[in-house]
């Protein structure tokens, strides 16, 4: 058993989206809209129940990195594929009611299709917008982690067919160590706001798709501190049972009365 | 779903061609034009303006559900309160009818709200402390048995079948109808709390009081127009409404951003009339014209129709709000 984590990196992502075909060809996704955008060469625009690689593209009027750019006009294109997280506290695991969604022996999370019954509690339990509801299906869908291929000894088909290995994949520890090193080096190159995303310091937890990010995580729609719901589990119930206590009350002076 | 092209992206792109070529740069949805003329990605507009978060899935049933599950779980605490006073045995009768009723509507609605109805035993297939909907369907499911077995139990008693022992059962099953009735009446405000949605887990203290104040008070109401104008449901009404009043002028003056989908937009409409219904507008109602059953009875329909609206309310905000990429920023730079 290895806790196998993806490593994303933009600097060497070139946007030819073939992570995407390759995860459509492997997992038989649908398609899930043929629509122009309009933003930059993303037609794809977010993932969803029938897309678990995303490919982003950011034009920013930013120089990238040590590249010359025009003082008074900079600009820079970034490109990063998007994944599930594979949260160590996932939001969407603990909501699910049935024991659909678990997780595996790789510490990835993965969901039962033939027990999910589509209550679409997970969706709006996942901080990063991830899994959805697939409207002609019912069920919930997101990324496996290919647990068909880990299972088998194979690496997932996304950082298998990545041309440029900006998806790397590997043990959690050797992608964490990297992430740092990379980072490192960017800096040391003049990517100045080169830094890794990693949820591990937020009730979120260590997450097993880890990224390295220029600028803003808000540019790339990562929420900049991400909260797992449950920790609020508490707070919540507590209120609740308070509430209803106080109202028994109420009922029985208003009867005794 | 159709493999044809979109022809409503197809002229999008047109436009944002033709923009692009005569002003020189496009705006639009959180865009903001840079050195090309395309739109760009930014911190403050987010990726192009996309929502971060997906929108909840959940369809007309569900809303109306926490109405009936709100109503069913108050009926039975409203019926062991009338037990315990011992005045009125004709109410207790009959707000556990109510509470029968509304549970056994609750399940279809929850089977119908489902992708996959046909697999909705799958709920009970597992129980977990951390998920508010399993909680929540193992709850009704015993709600629902022990109600069964309240009402047949006093009905049997006033039938004088063996009063001892059926007077026995109906206090019984009454205290645990209660109990399961007054988890199944706050659960949902969890299970909204409890989510990644900022305008519901953001109100995750308020949303309990509120939803616990507008299932008894409906229930109550409904009861009023049952025909029990008596003295503890008029009071009852007196302190639901002012608390819902309460309620609505917080989320007003507190004036917060993240509430904003309770402020504006469809939701905000909805939120505000259905919370100045059960609210102001009832409680004015009773103070003004409580004497009279017909004023009474007035309330009680216009408190019942709040609840109701502002149910959805707060549905229709939850979609609002995972859109806005811009409130979940704001609130997790803080
Ligand atoms: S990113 Fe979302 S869908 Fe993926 S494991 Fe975390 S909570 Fe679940």
């Amino acid at each position: 058993m290895s806790v196998s984590a993806f490593l994303t990196d933009p600097t060497l992502c070139i946007g030819c989206k073939a992570c995407e075909v390759a995860c459509k060809e492997w997992n038989g996704l649908p398609q899930d809209g043929l629509e122009w955008s309009g933003f930059s060469y993303d037609n794809t625009r977010r993932l969803g129940a029938s897309t678990w690689r995303h490919v982003l593209f950011l034009e920013q009027p930013r120089a990238l990195g040590p590249q010359i750019a025009a003082a008074e006009d900079p600009f820079r294109w970034v490109f990063l594929s998007d994944v599930c997280k594979h949260c160590e506290n996932a939001g969407c695991l603990d909501a699910c009611p049935t024991g659909a969604i678990v997780r595996t022996e790789f510490d990835s999370v993965f969901v039962q299709p033939d027990v999910c019954n589509g209550c679409g509690y997970c969706v709006v339990s996942c901080p990063f917008g991830v899994i959805d509801r697939r409207p002609d299906d019912g069920r919930a869908f997101k990324c496996t982690f290919c647990y068909d291929r880990q299972k088998a000894g194979l690496v997932p088909a996304c950082a298998k067919t990545c041309p440029t290995e900006s998806i790397k994949f590997g043990t959690i520890e050797e992608m964490e160590q990297r992430a740092e090193a990379r980072v490192a080096e960017l800096r040391e190159r003049g990517y100045s706001d080169a830094h890794a995303y990693n949820a591990a310091d937020t009730s979120v937890g260590r997450t097993h798709a880890l990224f390295i990010l220029l600028g803003e995580p808000e540019a790339y729609n990562f929420p900049p501190a991400p909260d797992a719901p449950a920790v609020h589990l508490r707070s919540a119930w507590t209120m609740a049972l308070v509430s209803a206590a106080v109202g028994f009350l109420i009922l029985c002076l208003a009867f005794l009365r | 779903m159709s493999r044809e092209a979109n022809p409503r992206s197809e002229s999008r792109l047109d436009a944002i061609r033709e923009e692009a070529t005569r002003t020189g740069h496009v705006a639009g949805s959180g865009l903001a034009a840079s050195a090309s003329p395309t739109p760009s990605s930014s911190p403050a507009a987010g990726y192009y303006g996309l929502p971060l978060l997906k929108a909840p899935v959940w369809t007309w049933e569900v809303p109306l559900y926490f109405f009936a599950g709100g109503v069913s779980g108050a009926s039975t605490a409203i019926a062991l309160a009338a037990r315990i006073a011992g005045r009125a045995p004709d109410l207790e009768l009959a707000a556990l009818w109510i509470a029968l009723i509304a549970a056994l509507i609750c399940p279809v609605l929850l089977i119908a709200d489902l992708g996959r109805p046909s697999r909705f035993l799958n709920m009970l297939r597992v129980f977990k402390r951390q998920s508010p909907m399993s909680v929540g369907a193992w709850t009704l499911a015993g709600f629902t048995g022990v109600v069964i077995v309240a009402v047949v139990a006093d009905e049997a008693m006033r039938a004088g079948l063996a009063p001892a022992f059926t007077g026995g059962v109906t206090w019984a099953a009454e205290i645990l109808g209660a109990a399961l009735g007054l988890v199944l009446l706050s659960y949902t405000a969890v299970l909204l709390g409890v989510t990644a949605i900022p305008v519901w887990s953001e109100n995750r203290r308020l949303l309990p009081t509120h939803f616990v104040a507008s299932g008894i008070g409906s229930a109550s109401a409904l009861l009023e127009l049952f025909g029990f104008l008596v003295p503890a449901t008029q009071m009852v009404g007196f302190i639901v409404s002012a608390w819902e009043t309460l309620v609505g002028a917080s989320i007003e003056l507190r004036a917060r951003a993240v509430d904003e989908p309770l402020r504006r937009g469809r939701s905000g409409w909805a939120a505000r009339a259905g919370g100045t219904l059960a609210g102001p507008v009832a409680l004015l109602l009773r103070i003004f014209e409580g004497s009279s059953p017909g004023g009474r009875e007035l309330a009680a329909a216009c408190f019942l129709a709040g609840a109701l609206i502002t149910r959805y309310a707060w549905l229709w905000a939850g979609r609002a709000s995972s859109a806005n990429p811009r409130a979940l920023f704001d609130l997790q730079r803080q």
